[in-house]
Formats: structure tokens, sequence, C-alpha cells
């Protein structure tokens, strides 16, 4: 909403020496966010108000030129005499005997523009005819600005032409549709200053005879429409043109001129709040119904489309049909022409959600479906048609038709009591009673008291305008926006004792602190994901990771999905950064994955009124997607830098393995290592990470058909596991720490190449006991003497007792126990 | 046999192996040779107990005035090198220490989720809970249950993703959660009063990416619904969450605002000392008394209690307090962006 203030100042006047930053202050304090405050740039000097005496045209020029004298008024002709001046001007659309703004000699226009007295087209041009852009009033270069006739000659023309008014720009919130007007906007200056404001919609209306209506009317839809009125103007001057005053006002809130009728209407919906259309008379068939379109009803809006409609459409029809779709844009086959000489003008209060549904679900929204679907003040249909009648005839020479149409009965407002205490019980200050009254009373409310000591209620009836307030919460509001929320009190209130930070936060934030300590940067990638994404993963074409929730609105069509896997926003994370320049990569991502459930139900529509049911709850639970948290990790480029001290490192899978099981052990759980083949890994180097048996992950070298797809280092390694499946943390218990001497034994093994390491390990530490503190596996040989398909493993074994220190031979029987179970497990072969 | 004289040639013996030595590893050795258990004198010592009487007496003199003046050439010899190590070898073993030692790369957490990290901390040291929920929400809790009707301008408000059914079609109820606050349904609904519960969380609206918008961000939700609860005690909860992100001296002011889930609503901005410029108001976010119709929804009676609820983007906090010009730096995931952070905000 872009409100002048000149156009304010009309209906309020502020307290002498108010400034513009106390008027914004004001307005943000009582909840009227300011998003701009537009003030034309200075003109210094002289700006007056000139008559044009004569025109010559010149016609040796390129373009048209005009030599024009003008009667800039006593003392401000040539040489500060009574005379005329003489002016070179480019604009045509003026008339001799028309009012100018003519900016004098010694004039400096906005940007620094000095008029001076100039010689040019062979004349002497004495100072400048002003265009609207030349002013810095308005974007108008086509011509100069012509003022109304009754503008003085010789009078500043500053205020005319608003050259020192100062536009705010609003954003008014939802629920105050009153905002959106000049009336609304003046009596939130009034309270927020506490000075009087005149109601503009207040004054008394033209005696109308309901017994002759200018037009029949039927509404036979109520529940979309519970007013409307029309009134006629007949007579209409086709040709005639708004007055100067208006088109500037119109300028000033946003809106273009366009013709008389329609710039009275729109005038009005700027001042009043109530949206009004303008039908040619001429061209409406028979009485006007309210109704809702019927199925497949067509209807050409003033845009040019033309529109299939829905039997949701609310439409103004004649006997034609459509004519109109209410309350968001007229027809073109009603539209005011450049023939009109008879105009319908309907004021109509139509019901706000029914607006809102289709100026949404077409994507029209206007300046009178904005205003219409947070509520207009149902009571000044009339009052805002008269005035626009009005204004039409009086700037067209045509007459207001007697009678006056008015059908439907809008809702009154209905009374709200509210406890005195109440507004103290929500805010934490006290309130007298009269205060909330005085309060309520200047936003527009009926305000009576009843009771008395504890129970003193306040009886409110709302004004016609607020329709939002029917209950104490709302006029609590009222209170408190106009007291002041800095007049609220700072009270820290005491929350019984909590139960600290929930575990599946605990855990996450031990694994992200433990990746961030190994070295890996923490990413947060978009969780869009497209097919493109799993072609690229090489995923077949009945992965369960390919089952997604879909985006009906994406922001890229190419990513319309949810993650099922966090590894396309990590890998596409990880191609940003190479094409930035940087190489050695490690980032991880902790966050959800969506994972439909099959045969979801839809999730049904309950009634705010309450608490939902237990099964309707359920059912919503059993609509939304599994969400379960994954981290996931890409390791490309060194793992360790080169540098002064040597080679480097590449990052490989043995990195990505551990990295695994250093996440399993920050969230307290030891994973379990078996071989997998899983795309987008490398079919043989992809290790499943289970806990027992649940797999819950993977992790490896990402297949070469993938790096090169993506455009990724060769061998860069990725794992991918789902934190959700991890066993609750259990209580850590400490092995027992023995402070005797170890005895340190080596042993290697042979064993079918095939055989996991991990295999012949267990089997070691089961054979071993518990005198076989620890194991370690140092050496993988293959070659020469190790047979063919054979494979040499060598283990440090350290042997020690809680209680004692270990003979040799004591050690050595724990290594053979140990090498026994492994030879019967893995056949292993003891070299 | 130990005689004095084979002591005396002993000691002779001893000094010169001493002074011979180069380094402390070969005096090391000679200590082994002249004071070890298998030296001379120890030996000797060792075997007094088979001399006679009188012999015993004074062998065992001269022994062990031998042994003392090994001991004190050794000592002496052993402060020489010792000193000769810490002046000579210890000098040629310099080394620049200014050269890199990044062999290991470092790693970061994300500063949005540090900012979050620190707001649960905050929360929870006042006794708060912490509430998570879905990203992929219901309409019913997203929009219907927080008194968002069907078709107030407020639900068109929030640029919303909405998700297709199962047949790829629309009004499949579910769409990505536009702001944390369904978390607040879904607390009222499965726990009783008091509740004091904070959400961190991810959230979606479509937004085009810009320095100053991205569609998916996150917010910070506070709920408390208690008996008693009134404005001054939202002021007072978001006054110290100003001091615990901002400082001692920030705080917080309201101005009146709209939103379907509050009455009052207030719009918050917090003093920011470190502003850029100079101390200053800085828009922060949204919060209000909840909407009666909201305690109904979730079965509570609004004459018996009352809450208060605020959101805040965690971009935008991070972006006006750590001066991060462009938002885009925060969610590409450039590792030289978290790097500059790394483990605290």
């Amino acid at each position: 909403m872009r409100a002048p203030l000149e156009w304010l100042s009309q209906y309020i006047t502020l307290p002498d020496g108010t400034t513009v930053e106390q008027i914004s202050d004001a307005l943000i304090r009582i909840g009227h966010e300011v998003e701009a405050i537009h003030t034309p740039p200075p003109t210094s000097g002289d700006l007056v108000v000139g008559q044009v005496l004569t025109i010559e045209e010149l016609t040796e020029f390129k373009k048209p030129i005009r030599f024009v004298t003008l009667d800039v008024g006593s003392g401000h002709g040539p040489a500060g005499s009574d005379e005329p001046r003489g002016v070179i001007c480019g604009a045509q659309n003026f008339a001799v005997g028309d009012k100018v703004a003519v900016a004098l000699p010694g004039t400096v226009l906005p940007g620094d523009f000095i008029i001076a007295s100039r010689s040019t087209y062979g004349r002497i041009s004495d100072g400048m005819i002003c265009s609207a852009a030349e002013l810095g009033v308005g974007t108008d270069h086509d011509g100069i600005i012509v003022l109304d006739d009754d503008a003085v000659v010789g009078a500043d023309a500053r205020s005319l032409v608003g050259a020192d008014d100062t536009v705010f720009e609003l954003a008014i919130t939802p629920d105050r549709g009153y905002g959106l007007s000049i009336r609304g906007l003046a009596r939130e200056l009034s309270a927020a200053f506490e000075v009087p404001a005149v109601d503009v919609a207040a004054g008394p209306l033209r005696a109308a005879d309901p017994a002759v209506p200018p037009w029949p009317v039927n509404i036979a839809d109520p529940t979309g429409c519970d007013r409307f009125v029309v009134v006629r103007v007949t007579g209409v001057d086709p040709a005639a043109r708004s007055p100067y005053w208006i088109r500037r006002r119109l300028q000033a809130a946003g809106i273009r001129s366009i013709s008389l009728a329609v710039d009275v209407t729109n005038y009005v919906m700027v001042e009043y709040g109530q949206p009004l259309h303008a039908f040619d008379t001429a061209t409406v068939r028979g009485p006007i119904t309210v109704r809702r379109a019927h199925g497949g009803e067509q209807l050409t809006t003033l845009d040019g489309v033309l529109r299939t409609l829905d039997p949701t459409d609310l439409v103004v029809a004649d006997t034609s049909g459509a004519i109109s779709l209410a309350g968001v844009m007229g027809g073109a086959s009603t539209e005011i022409s450049d023939t009109t000489d008879d105009v319908l003008i309907e004021s109509a209060h139509w019901t706000p959600p029914v607006i809102s549904r289709t100026a949404r679900r077409r994507g029209l929204t206007s300046e009178a479906s904005r205003r219409f679907e947070r509520s207009v003040d149902p009571a000044i249909a009339p009052a805002a048609a008269e005035r626009a009648a009005e204004l039409l005839a009086t700037y067209s020479g045509g007459q207001v038709a007697p009678g006056r149409t008015d059908v439907g009965s809008p809702a009154e407002p209905t009374v709200v009591t509210m406890p005195v205490g109440e507004t103290e019980r929500i805010v934490g200050r006290p309130f007298a009673a009269a205060v909330s009254a005085r309060r309520l009373i200047q936003v527009g409310c009926a305000v009576e008291t009843s009771g008395a000591g504890g129970s003193e209620v306040l009886l409110v009836t709302p004004p016609s305008w607020r329709p939002d307030l029917t209950r104490a919460a709302d006029l609590i509001e009222e209170i408190i926006r106009l007291e002041g929320f800095d007049t609220i009190g700072s009270e820290l209130p005491l929350a019984p004792a909590g139960s600290g930070l929930p575990s599946a936060h605990r855990r996450a934030r031990a694994v992200a602190a433990e990746l961030a300590a190994i070295g890996l940067t923490e990413v947060l990638s978009f969780p869009f994901v497209g097919d493109k994404d799993f072609d690229a993963l090489g995923l077949p074409a009945d992965d369960v990771r390919r089952y997604t929730s879909r985006l009906l609105n994406p922001l890229d069509t190419q990513k319309a999905q949810m993650r099922t896997t966090m590894l396309p926003g990590l890998l596409d994370t990880v191609s940003r950064n190479l094409a930035r320049g940087l190489r050695d990569l490690a980032i991880y991502e902790i966050g959800l994955v969506f994972l439909p459930r099959p045969n979801a139900p839809k999730p049904p529509q309950i009634s705010v009124s309450g608490r939902p049911s237990d099964a309707d709850l359920a059912v919503l639970e059993a609509s939304v997607p599994i969400q379960v948290q994954h981290v996931g990790a890409v390791l490309a480029g060194q793992a360790e830098h080169s540098g002064w001290w040597g080679q480097g490192r590449s990052a490989d899978w043995v990195d990505i393995i551990e990295l695994a099981r250093r996440i399993g052990r920050s969230a307290g759980t030891e994973l379990r290592v078996v071989a997998a083949e899983n795309p987008p890994w490398h079919p043989g180097r992809c290790a499943s990470l289970r806990v027992g048996d649940w797999p819950v992950g993977y992790a490896g070298e990402l297949h070469p058909g993938v790096t090169e797809r993506l455009g990724l280092p060769a061998r860069t390694v990725a794992l991918e596991l789902n934190l959700a499946g991890f066993p609750p943390r259990t209580v850590t218990v400490p092995p027992p720490i023995s402070t005797f001497p170890p005895v340190l034994l080596d042993v290697a093994l042979v064993v079918d190449a095939q055989v996991p390491a991990a295999t012949v390990g267990r089997a070691l530490v089961r054979g071993g006991g518990p005198l076989l503190e620890s194991l370690r596996l140092f050496d993988v040989y293959t070659g020469p003497p190790v047979p063919n398909g054979k494979k040499s493993l060598a283990f440090a074994l350290t042997v020690r007792a809680a209680d004692r220190t270990l003979t040799g031979v004591e050690a050595v029987e724990v290594r053979d126990a140990a090498v026994a179970v492994a030879v019967q497990d893995s056949g292993a072969v003891l070299r | 046999m130990p005689e004095p004289a084979a002591a005396g040639s002993e000691v002779a013996a001893a000094g010169q192996a001493f002074a011979a030595a180069a380094d402390l590893a070969e005096l090391a050795e000679q200590r082994h040779l002249h004071l070890g258990d298998k030296s001379p004198t120890l030996l000797a010592r060792r075997n007094l107990g088979r001399l006679p009487g009188p012999e015993r007496a004074a062998s065992g003199k001269a022994i062990n005035a031998a042994l003392q003046l090994i001991t004190v050439a050794y000592e002496e010899r052993r402060l020489a090198l010792t000193a000769e190590r810490d002046t000579a070898v210890l000098a040629a073993e310099k080394v620049d220490v200014t050269l890199p030692g990044d062999r290991r790369p470092g790693g970061a957490r994300h500063p949005v989720s540090l900012i979050m990290q620190q707001t649960m901390d905050a929360f929870i040291a006042m006794g708060w809970d912490v509430g998570d929920g879905p990203e992929l929400e219901t309409e019913y809790f997203n929009f219907d249950s927080l008194n968002f009707l069907p078709d107030h301008p407020a639900r068109a408000m929030q640029d919303t993703f909405y998700v297709a059914d199962a047949d790829g079609g629309a009004h499949s109820g579910l769409v990505l959660r536009t702001h944390t606050s369904p978390v607040q349904m879904r607390t009222m609904l499965h726990r009783d009063p008091p509740i004091y519960v904070v959400c961190p969380g991810r959230t979606y609206r479509t937004d085009e990416l810009d320095a100053t918008h991205t569609p998916v961000f996150h917010q910070v939700e506070g709920l408390a619904i208690d008996r008693h609860l009134t404005m001054a005690h939202l002021k007072g909860t978001l006054d110290h969450y100003a001091r615990a992100m901002f400082g001692p001296d920030s705080k917080t002011r309201l101005r009146p605002h709209f939103f379907p889930f509050t009455e009052p609503s207030a719009e918050l901005d917090v003093w920011f000392p470190q502003k850029k410029g100079g101390a200053g108001w800085v828009e922060w976010g949204g919060c209000g008394m909840v909407d009666p119709n909201v305690l109904i929804a979730a079965g509570l009676d609004p004459a018996q209690w009352s809450g208060f609820a605020f959101g805040m983007g965690i971009e935008r906090t991070l972006q006006f307090r750590n001066s991060v010009p462009d938002m885009r730096d925060m969610i590409e995931g450039d590792v030289r962006f978290s790097a500059a952070f790394p483990t605290e905000v």
C-alpha cells in the first residue's frame, strides 16, 4: 500500500512539527511495516503556476517545437515584471488557456538541472514547462503536467504537483484489510498520535429511493456475496479526462490513470478501501445476477484472456452469461470504452475466502482481490459507490441517475465479552479498564463496561471494518499495540527441569565432532535429487533409492525429488569445490533422507476445533514418508598432503571403511565390516557395515563408471550410514588395565586368498582367550614362497595377564591356542 | 685379588676411558665397564668378604676410595659431555620451526550447525527440552492446526513446496514444512503441559537462491505453554537468548505484526552491539502469544493455559552476526567457508 502523506492529511491533522520519521516510527510501532519512504528530490527556486496565452508551432525543425507565451503571475515576468514569459517546449499535450507548472530561470530541478534564460530554436526560452519526470514526481516523460483549472496563476506549484509530498510504502498484514485505504490509515495515525480523524465514508448519503433501483440485481449466492450496490451515471462525456489532482494522487498511490470512469473507481478504492467496478451500461444485458459459474462457462477478462470458469468461481452475470469474475477482474464485454456514455458502478462485498481461492488459483492478484481477500468494510458499499458516481458526474458532465440498488444483508458484528483482567493475564502488565476501553474506542469499537471489582467485563462491539476482532485475544492485541509493546516488561519464566539434549542429537553431535576432528568438513546440501542423479550413480531401474517423494513445484525440474541417499548432494558439492580449484576434499553431511511408505494413506481432513482423535493422528503419521538421519562422507584427492616433508597419500578405500568404523565407535557401536556389492560402489571394493547382522550402510571406492560420469577424481571413496539404524548407546565399560608387562609375539598364517582377514582375526581372538590382550594385523603378503591363491597374514599379539607377569611358556600357549582355532576355522596354516 | 695398588690403576684406567669417550653414548658404555656390576672395582668389593679381617679393612678402604674417585671422574665427564651436547649438537640439529605442518587436512563443522548447537545449549541451560519433527510434513501440522485457514492470504505468505501424491497428482496433503512451527503442535499433542521446547531444524520455501534468500534454510522455534505465561515471559526469554548469541549488552524489541498462530503477534528486532557500522537494531524473527485457536486444536483450554512461541532464521542470524555478505556461501558447501570457523562459531 502506497499512502501519500498529502492524501492522508486531508483526513487527519497531525500535531504541528510532526516529521516524516515520527510518522514512520508511529506506523511501525502500531504494526504497519514501512517498506520504503518515497520523497521526491528537491526543487529549489521558483516553480509557479503559469497559464498558456499563445502557442506558436515552429515547423522548421526535425521534431515539432512550440514557442509558448505564459502568464506566470505578477512579479514573475521578465526582470520581476508582470509581463508574460516566452518558453520553448517540445510537448504537444496542452492548449491555450491550460494551467501548467513553470520553472523560472534560476530554479534548480532534481539532478542539479539549473534553469536559465537561453537562446534555442531561434528564440529566447525564458524558463521551462515541466513534466512529472523532470520534477521527480513521476515517470511520465510523454508530456508536460497540465494542472486543473482552479490553479492560481503565479502561485507556488510545488504542492499541486506533489513535489513536497511524501509517500509511505507499507506492508499491510493479511489481518488488516482496512489498512489498504487512506480511510483506515488516517484512523491508525489518529490512534497513534491521539488526534481526531475525519471518516471520509461517514457523510450523509444522497437520498435515493430504493423503490427505483437503477439496475435490478439478484444475489443468487448469498454465501459468496452479502451486499451488492449499484449506482448509475448517465450522460457521461466519453472524452472527459480525469482531473489532474485525481491522476496525481493515483500516481502517488502507484496506480496508472486509464480513463475517467476507471480512475474514479480506483480513486475511491484507495481512499475508502472499497474496490469498485465500472460497467458500460449499454453492454449489460438485462438484470444482474451474482452466482457461481456454470460448468464450462467462459469469460474473457479485461486482460484479454479467455478463461474457462470453475463452479467454485463467483461471477457477476447478466442474461448473456458471466460478465465479471467477482472481486478479481472485470470482463471484456462490458468494459468501459472510448464511447461509453452511461456507467454502472458496482460496489459489492464478497466473502474473503471465495475471492482468495479464485485469485490464487488463477494467479490473478489485483488491487481489488488483495483487498477483498483481506476483507472490506461492508457498511461503506453505498457511500463508496456514491462518491465515485459523484466524481464521475462532476468531471464528465453527467448525472447520477435516481435511486440506488442495494441488495443483500451483511452480518452485523457480534459483541465480544472480555474480562478486564484478561489483558494482564496475557500481556503481563496491568491495564485500567478505562485504558482498554479508550484504546478499543480508538480503533472504532463501541465499548460498554459491565460488572464491578474482580468480575468487571468489557462488552465490545467491533466496527464494521474489523471482522478480525472476534475474540478477547484479538482485542488484547489492539490494546497492547496502541499502548506500545515497549511497555511490556522482561521476565524469565521458570521452566521445570528438563532432560537435556535428546540421545539422537547427542549421537549426531558425537559423530559430527569426530568427523571434523578427523579432518572432514561439514556441508549442508539441498536435499533435492532427480533421475539424472540416480542414473549417474548407476542405480538399476528397480533400486529402492529411486522410490521417492516428488515435488509438484520444484525450483529445478531436474531436481524434483526428495533425496533417498546423501550421495548426490555430497558428490555435487565435491564437483563444485573441484570446479573452484580445490583438489583434496573430505566432506560429510548429516541430514534426513525421505523414504515414502508404500500404500501410504492420504492425510485425513481434521477439524481444528479440538484435539484430533488418536485414530486420525495415527493416519497422519502413516501418511508422512519415513524420514531418518543419515550420515554421508566423500574423500577425494589426498588424505595426507604432499609437502616439503615428502610425498602425500591419496585417500582410498581403507580410509573410508575405517571412517565408517570410527563413526560407529563415536556413536557407541562397533560396526562389523562385510564385503558387499552395491552401486554406486566398486563391486570389489565395497563394504557393508553392520550392527550384528543388520546392515546400516556402505563404504568403499566409487565405481569407475560413476566417477567418470560425474567428472570426479578416479578412486574417489564414499560412505553412507543410517544413524537411526544404530542401537541406542549403552553404558561404556572399559577393559581392565593390567600393570604387568606384556609378552609380544608375532604369528604368520597362510590362508586362501578369498578368506577375509577379519575372519582369521576373529578366530585368533576367540582362540587366544582372555590373556590375548590385543591383536594387530601388520602385514599381508602374497608371492613366493606363499603358494599361488594363498596369502600370508602376519599378526602381532600382545599377551598379558591382569594379575601377574606371564612366563614365556604361558604366552606361547596362548599363541598356540589362538592359532589352533584359526587353523580350524579358516584353514590357516602356520607359516 | 684386589690390592690398593690395583684399585689405583683402575682409577687411572677409568679416568682415561671416560676422558676418551667422545659423546654421552660412549661414556655410557665406559660407565658399564668401570662402574657396572662386572667392573673390576665392584667385583673387588664383592670379593672383600673372602679376605682375612685386617686385610679386609684396608682393602675395603682403598676400594671405596677408588670407587668414589671413579664416580667423580664419571660425573665430571658426563657433565662436560652434556654441556657439549647442549651447545654444539642441539645447535647443529636446529630446524626451521616455521615450516608448515599441514600433513593432514583440518576439518570443520558447518557454522549453521554450530549456531543451532549453541542455541540448544542456551535453552537446555534454562531447563528447556529439544523437539524434532519431519521436514516433509502434513498440511495439517504445517498450516491447519496452526490457524492458517485454507483460503486465508496468510497461507500464501509462505511460498510452499507441495508434494505430489503417489500418482504424481496434486492434493497429497503433504508439503515441505515452511517453518519449524509444526513441531509446536506435535509437541503439544504428544505431551502434557507445562511445555518448554526449542526446535531447531531445516525448513523450505520456494524462494530463488540469491545473496539473502535460500529455498532451503534452518530455523529455530521456541514454544512455552504453562499456566500464567505472559508476553513479559516471552520478552524475558528472547532477551536471554539474545544475550547468549550476541553478548551481555544485547536485548530485544518487539513490533506488532501478524502471524496466524499467535495473537498478539510481533516481529522481533535484536540489539546487536557488534553491528557493522555501529551497534543497532537488526530484524531477527517473529513471535507472539500462542493463539487460542492453536491451543484449542491441541486440546488445551485457553482459559487454563497460555503460552508463547518464537522463531528465527539461522542463516539470517549467521549472516548478520558473522558479517557473511552472501548467503550462497552457506549452502554451496565450499569448504573454504566452513574452514574459517572451524568448530566454534
